[in-house]
């Protein structure tokens, strides 16, 4: 039987890691979660020479060992843990040939953990653009290792690679440098109260809150031969101690790297010279955001069309094909349709996280990051919140998952909490048909007014996001340690293969994690809304039958005014007469009450939800419009839905915080039911206050 | 003087760097006592900073750049 060994890859942000990942697993890959937390865990198979098969992570980026954010510290639990499934046979560190000085930092600590590791100097292509050259042999001795030259962009060294791993067992385990005369009688006080334990495994239980087999940090106490100490020396030392591996760096890299400084030519200066620029910088900035802008709503539509279409002639097809009953509808009206809510995202998401991707692989992002950083700071967020509040605009699921490299608790948690503000893709839909009811056609100054109110809309989730960040970070006393550093990378052209597995992965997360909570709350949606109490909803058929008698209404319109007389008085129909009187002072009837309700699931079905109520059969928009038109307020008469209940409703969907999804993923984020739920309490409480004023007043 | 002083496009090399302040991540990224700064780019109102430490390039704000201690070549 061939044998697995566990391999793991390591090394800092921006060195290409996920490009070797890439390269070794191809599309053998999965992503997963850390048990209990909800940083990725990338794994993946591949196959090594002499039938040795490779179990392979790429572990998180981390510029040492030494943890600052969540995701780092799963580096190093991972490491420290021998009985850990996962634990490496083999440690694989990753390193870019422009920075190897300070790539080598985490290659001196892994060394010290004695697991066997092999070096990879990777983007071995640039060498001669840089005028860097290696003398692997010299580096190799020096380092204790085997080093693989590889470049994962012109796919050289990778067989190289996969060959040194497979014979793992001729690495040495011996650090490459000794650390512990910073402080001599301390380490060997240590060495004597825990004689049986890795002093460098000591050390970084010591320093950070990490705990591996039986020995926490508690357990290390006073002995007659050793004493612990303060905090502050502690830091201190490690001060020391990164100085100590530096100069050890600076000494190797002396005899086996040389760098003509003549022949090497650099982008960077030019490149940062515009896009880091007072002007030009936000500028480009603001031309890439209305890019994305474009390719969302424009160019999305076209695949959302087709797949709106689709779902609903599949729904049709499946009522037509199979024998009439409970199941069919259960399947064609509650899992098809929902299914269809779901699969239409696929090309906005696709379009954000191609850009998203394109934009981080190239290292422009950064750049965005260090432009927006003071602005932001303003409002109690970071530069860093950008990509989230930019994310949000299509989705706020994505956009809270990618809060997770902002390192101030409290600048990450307003981040969170303010994100859902921003107007999502599922917000559109509402707006569209609500304008184009309520909004007059004519123009100001060559725009139209319904365009304006759109931009508007969008204006006042920006402005709600932003200005609640600030009113949050006034409140909200959160001590958290308050620090920024971004690196700025070297600017790349984006590897295609790494583009397309970022989006192919992010879609299947949001399909597989969003989507099972759109789907389930569609079927009991569906369920809520076919089934009723009592005779009014069983007997409908013979009530409406006989009301309309004397009418001579074709079988069609018929069928059409049972369904709406089902719905009245089905279960969901009841909730939305309950609550009546809770939005009668917003202008709205029981009907809107209904969607809104339903719209809890995702903000869109408001529209199909006023489409089943209406008793329109088909989604087009134009018919359901024509009908919300005719729609007469029950108690002042005159149109339901006039310019005061229009845009109260408008700003009810701008505020209100109608998406389970997002609070499921709050939840997750925060690890705590206390943030998702003030979200939702206070989220609400403005928009009905807004949509409140704004309807009693324009009345 | 300290790093926030530091004109764009200057050189200098760090002196000290008050490891209290400074969280160890900054250290690990190559700001230490010894090593050569050069101040790249500025965000307008000089913050964030755009520097480059000893062949790494990354941006830290204003307030951590205050605790960081430097001596200018010229000088």
């Amino acid at each position: 039987m061939p044998k697995q060994i566990n391999v793991a890859l390591i090394g800092n942000p921006n060195t290409g890691k996920t490009s070797v990942f890439n390269a070794l697993t191809g599309l053998n890959q999965k992503v997963g979660n850390y048990p209990g937390i909800t940083v990725e865990k990338k794994e993946g198979v591949c196959k090594l020479p002499r039938g040795v098969k490779a179990h392979i992570i790429d572990l998180p980026g981390t510029y040492s060992l030494n943890a600052s954010s969540l995701d780092e510290s799963v580096v190093i639990e991972l490491l420290l843990n021998k009985n850990d499934k996962d634990y490496p046979d083999v440690a694989v560190v990753i390193t870019d040939v422009e920075n190897l000085k300070r790539n080598l930092l985490i290659y001196t600590q892994i060394k010290d953990l004695e697991i066997p590791t092999i070096l990879v100097i990777n983007m071995s292509d640039r060498m001669a653009y840089k005028g860097i050259s290696l003398d692997i042999e010299k580096l190799e001795a020096q380092l204790d290792t085997k080093i693989a030259l590889i470049s994962t962009r012109k796919k050289q060294g990778v067989d190289n690679l996969k060959d040194l791993i497979s014979n793992y067992q001729n690495l040495s385990i011996e650090p490459c440098l000794s650390t512990q005369d910073i402080d001599i009688d301390y380490f060997k006080g240590l060495k004597k109260a825990f004689p049986n334990q890795s002093l460098y495994k000591l050390w970084l239980v010591i320093t950070q809150d990490v705990n591996f087999g039986k020995i926490s940090r508690n357990t290390i106490k006073d002995t007659s031969s050793f004493k612990t100490k303060k905090d502050s020396d502690l830091k201190r030392l490690q001060q020391k101690e990164t100085i100590k591996r530096y100069q050890f760096i600076n000494n190797v890299l002396k005899e086996g790297q040389t760098i003509d400084l003549k022949t090497a030519k650099d982008l960077r200066i030019k490149l940062d010279r515009i896009l880091t620029h007072k002007v030009w910088g936000y500028l480009i900035f603001g031309i890439i955001l209305l890019t994305i802008f474009q390719a969302i709503y424009d160019w999305s539509s076209v695949p959302m069309d087709f797949i709106d279409n689709a779902f609903a002639s599949l729904s049709d097809w499946t009522k037509n094909t199979l024998p009439a009953g409970a199941f069919t509808n259960l399947l064609a009206e509650g899992i098809i349709s929902g299914l269809g809510g779901i699969v239409i995202f696929i090309p906005q998401i696709a379009f954000l996280f191609l850009f998203i991707a394109v934009l981080e692989e190239s290292g422009y992002m950064s750049r965005v990051v260090f432009l927006m950083d003071r602005i932001m700071r303003r409002f109690g967020l970071s530069g860093k919140s950008v990509v989230p509040l930019i994310s949000g605009t299509a989705c706020a699921i994505p956009a809270i998952m990618a809060t997770r490299n902002i390192e101030s608790w409290k600048e990450r948690l307003i981040t969170i909490l303010v994100t859902p503000f921003t107007t999502c893709s599922a917000r559109l839909p509402v707006y569209l048909i609500i304008i184009s009811l309520v909004i007059p056609e004519g123009r100001f100054f060559g725009l139209s007014y319904q365009a304006l109110t759109l931009m508007l809309l969008y204006l006042i989730g920006f402005g709600a996001a932003v200005g609640s960040a600030w009113i949050l970070n006034k409140i909200l006393k959160i001590k958290s340690r308050k620090f920024f550093v971004v690196e700025m990378p070297n600017y790349k052209l984006p590897l295609f293969k790494n583009v397309a597995l970022t989006v192919l992965e992010k879609t299947k997360s949001f399909i597989f994690g969003a989507g099972k909570i759109i789907l389930a709350i569609s079927i009991v949606l569906w369920f809520l809304a076919s089934y009723g109490p009592g005779t009014e909803f069983n007997n409908a058929e013979e009530i409406v039958t006989e009301q309309y008698a004397s009418n001579n209404l074709s079988q069609i319109e018929l069928e059409q005014k049972i369904a709406s007389h089902k719905l009245e008085h089905s279960f969901i129909g009841i909730a939305g007469h309950a609550i009546e009187p809770a939005i009668r002072p917003l202008g709205y009837d029981w009907k809107i009450g209904i969607a809104i309700v339903s719209s809890f699931a995702a903000r869109e079905v408001f529209v199909g939800t006023l489409a089943t109520i209406y008793s329109v059969g088909s989604d087009q928009e134009a018919t359901i419009k024509n009908r919300m038109a005719a729609e007469v307020n029950p108690i002042l008469g005159g149109p339901l839905f006039n310019l005061a209940s229009g845009i109260s409703l408008l700003l009810f969907y701008a505020f209100a915080m109608q998406c389970m999804s997002t609070l499921a993923i709050v939840k997750r984020e925060t690890n705590s039911w206390k943030w998702p739920i003030l979200q939702l309490t206070i989220m609400t409480a403005i928009a009905y206050i807004v949509a409140f004023i704004a309807y009693q007043f324009l009345k | 003087m300290t790093l926030a002083e530091l004109k764009r496009g200057q050189n200098a090399i760090i002196t000290d760097v008050s490891s209290k302040k400074i969280p160890l991540k900054l250290l690990e990224m190559g700001c230490l006592p010894g090593n050569s700064v050069e101040l790249v780019q500025v965000a307008p109102f000089s913050d964030p900073m755009y520097l480059n430490i000893n062949g790494t390039h990354l941006a830290i704000r204003k307030e951590t750049a205050i605790h960081i201690l430097i001596e200018t070549n010229d000088a």
